[in-house]
């Protein structure tokens, strides 16, 4: 082997025909091309828009407040019932879903219960995704006693019977004289989503850190002489993105079907206020009759988890193509059915995607 | 490449360096089991400027050596040096002015970039890491650097997947280049490239070490390579150095069997040469470093190995008739003109043998 004759010759990086002078040329980074893959998928777009919807509606709820002239809170019997008392059905006075048993819109509540569900449903999973993944990636990158002390403490968290915890902390604040009283209702709500959610985000992120650490690119840190924080938190943070966002997605739903049987169970959102769970809670007493009672938070409920899932394995798909292809070949060998699927399946293997980080 | 050869300054001395790797076992309560033997007593000097080379085949320690010499692993004991200043012992904050001035290539240039972080920042990290500058500055330091390895400066905030091997790895020089060091840690920079490739790093490491006057402790197992960059090569098997020598030394009158069988097996370009060339077959296997053998550590696979061998442990010593650059440790090293014999075929016999029929004759005719 000769090297000597071999000149020096840059690679010739190639050069963008279609940049325009003077403009720097700037690589798409993964989140942004997750992004594209993102828009392009149907069903993404489609949960996204019933999020949207929800959304709106909770933004929206003073206007439908003021529009309808319908107050939330306070019982109305006088124009709310009928003569007899009786609730009114959906779209009789002005009522477009009806009216519960005390005369109140229930297109109102359910439009300021979107709020209460968005509200403790994002905070509670901001709140335990930063914890989580924060504990995570100590327990992962520190490993020996800290990794110890703290996967044993998520271990304990995950083997909580949480209902209980969360039904007699919830009676315990409810009393006027406890310690909880002053954080009783949605405060105590979102910490107790919280203290049961982290756990398990913690561990999936301990298991990525662990391999993150691994990589060669953390032993280039090390030998720079960078110091762990900025090795965790500059180096393998970004790296934990991805999942992270997708725990997150899904967190939403579950953080929100968790706050609706707080409530339903009477130790979530106190009752005047109106939330999904109170809501279902009150359709109980008298609901085969009145079917509206129940059936219109139910529907808010059902859109708002569905769109939250939905939108939760779309951004896994967009993070990481390679489960894509995954899952399209499984969906596709469901629909074709039998033997020929598979080789099917096989034989798409190769299209899709190119990963991009 | 220079001649600064054997005589220089030392700027990094490492003296009889060990590293044991626990192997533990047990779910709650580990227990040390055993330890594997990665680097045993290892001692060599790097001269201001030069390149040593550091051979030998996958697993005999090179690497494990590399991290120890740059304090990625703790030490088991023995002391590294680096001009003048003991920093085996040194706890991480107090290495940081040393690791600026030692820096690191490594051999995956896929895994040593961070993924997820644009190129200018990575080249960037060693100037942000110690603070040697910021902002517009340090944004203009970059530049400069991704020009001096041939990369285009405006690709500045492109990501690694953007880039093809060579490139990433001309990254990766541009990241140990970034803060001046005067010694980098080559940990086989590059045998992941394709050969075309790596003709065209290897040049661009020997411009950068005329122009920058660097030192370069550069680990490789493809022979070629290491006769090509190094002004000294030093070879190693099972965890310990056999044979350290100049390069011409080295390669033309190896003195220790395992060079001898080494350089036997390394690729010659004319089939000609090839065919007269004697290939020495080893037998058997490289022992387990879990256990390695008592003695000399080659001695179940020597051709050469007398009762001696399997007890007593060769210094690494000047042998009669070498220069003093020339050490070698062996009971019996191969004297000039001398054949290695025993397990020693020629690789058209060997063919033969397994073939049943002679091949090489057919294909001469």
């Amino acid at each position: 082997m000769t090297l000597t004759t071999v000149q020096t010759v840059s690679e010739g990086p190639p050069v963008e025909a279609g940049a325009p002078p003077g403009q720097a040329i700037e690589g798409r980074s993964p989140l942004r091309l997750a992004l594209a893959r993102l828009r392009s998928d149907r069903v993404a777009l489609l949960s996204a828009g019933m999020i949207v919807f929800v959304a709106l509606l909770a933004i929206c709820a003073p206007l439908i407040e003021a529009v309808t002239g319908h107050n939330a809170i306070a019982s109305n019997i006088a124009t709310g019932t009928d003569i007899t008392g009786q609730p009114l059905g959906p779209g009789v006075g002005g009522f477009l879903l009806g009216t519960d048993n005390l005369g109140r819109d229930i297109l109102v509540r359910i439009a300021y219960g979107a709020q209460i569900s968005l509200l403790v449903g994002v905070l509670a999973t901001i709140l335990a995704t930063v914890v989580g993944t924060v504990v995570g990636m100590l327990a992962g990158y520190f490993g020996g006693w800290i990794d110890a002390i703290l996967a044993r403490m998520m271990d304990t968290v995950l083997a909580f019977p949480y209902l209980l915890l969360a039904l007699a902390l919830g009676s315990v604040a409810a009393e006027p004289g406890s310690r909880l009283h002053a954080i009783a209702g949605i405060p105590l709500t979102i910490l107790v989503i919280a203290f049961f959610s982290w756990a398990a985000i913690g561990r999936i992120v301990r298991g990525q850190t662990l391999s993150q650490k691994e990589k060669e690119y953390v032993e280039a840190a090390h030998a720079m002489g960078a110091g762990n924080l900025r090795i965790l938190f500059i180096d393998i943070l970004p790296n934990l993105v991805a999942p992270v966002i997708v725990l997150g997605t899904l967190l939403i739903p579950t953080a929100i079907v968790f706050e609706s049987s707080l409530s339903f169970l009477g130790v979530g959102v106190p009752p005047p206020k109106p939330s999904w769970g109170n809501m279902l809670s009150d359709a109980q007493t008298s609901g085969f009759q009145a079917w509206w009672f129940w059936i219109f938070p139910s529907l808010a409920l059902l859109i708002t988890t569905l769109g939250f899932n939905l939108l939760g394995d779309s951004v896994r798909d967009a993070l990481d193509p390679r489960t894509e292809r995954i899952f399209a070949m499984r969906r596709k060998a469901r629909f074709v059915g039998g033997a020929a699927a598979s080789g099917e399946a096989a034989a798409g293997k190769p299209d899709g995607e190119v990963e991009a980080g | 490449m220079t001649e600064a050869g054997a005589d220089g300054e030392v700027l990094l001395r490492v003296e009889n360096l060990v590293k044991h790797f626990p192997v533990k076992q047990g779910v709650f309560f580990k227990r040390e089991v055993g330890s594997v033997s990665a680097v045993e007593d290892v001692s060599l000097d790097v001269h201001r400027g030069e390149t040593l080379g550091l051979v030998g085949e996958t697993g005999c320690g090179k690497s494990t050596l590399a991290r120890c010499v740059t304090r990625l692993y703790p030490l088991t004991s023995g002391n590294v040096r680096f001009d003048g200043a003991d920093i085996s012992r040194l706890p991480r904050r107090h290495l940081r002015p040393y690791r600026r001035r030692m820096q690191m290539i490594f051999q995956d240039p896929y895994g040593s970039l961070n993924p997820r972080r644009r190129v200018g920042s990575i080249i960037a990290d060693p100037l942000t890491i110690h603070r040697v500058a910021s902002g517009a500055e340090r944004k203009q330091r970059v530049q400069e650097l991704m020009e001096v390895v041939g990369l285009n400066p405006e690709h500045y905030n492109r990501f690694p997947a953007e880039f093809s091997g060579g490139q990433r790895q001309r990254i990766g020089v541009a990241r140990a280049l970034a803060l001046r060091p005067s010694l980098i840690v080559c940990d086989e920079p590059v045998s992941a490239l394709d050969v075309s490739i790596q003709a065209q790093i290897i040049n661009l490491l020997e411009d950068l070490q005329a122009e920058f006057g660097l030192t370069y402790l550069f680990i490789a197992h493809n022979l070629s390579v290491v006769e090509h960059v190094s002004d000294r090569v030093a070879v190693m098997y099972l965890g310990k150095i056999v044979e350290i020598a100049t390069v011409k030394d080295l390669y033309q009158s190896p003195r220790h069997p395992y060079t001898v069988a080494l350089l036997s097996a390394s690729v010659v370009a004319d089939p000609e040469k090839a065919r007269s060339t004697n290939r020495v077959v080893l037998s058997g296997e490289v022992p387990s470093p879990l256990n390695p053998p008592a003695g000399c550590r080659f001695h179940p696979r020597c051709p050469k190995a007398q009762p001696i061998c399997t007890t007593v442990e060769p210094p690494l010593e000047v042998k009669a008739g070498d220069p003093a650059s020339h050490l070698t440790a062996c009971h019996f090293p191969m004297q000039p003109g001398e054949r290695l014999r025993g397990a020693a075929l020629k690789i058209h016999e060997a063919l033969e043998e397994f073939v049943g029929e002679p091949v090489a004759e057919e294909r001469r005719a």
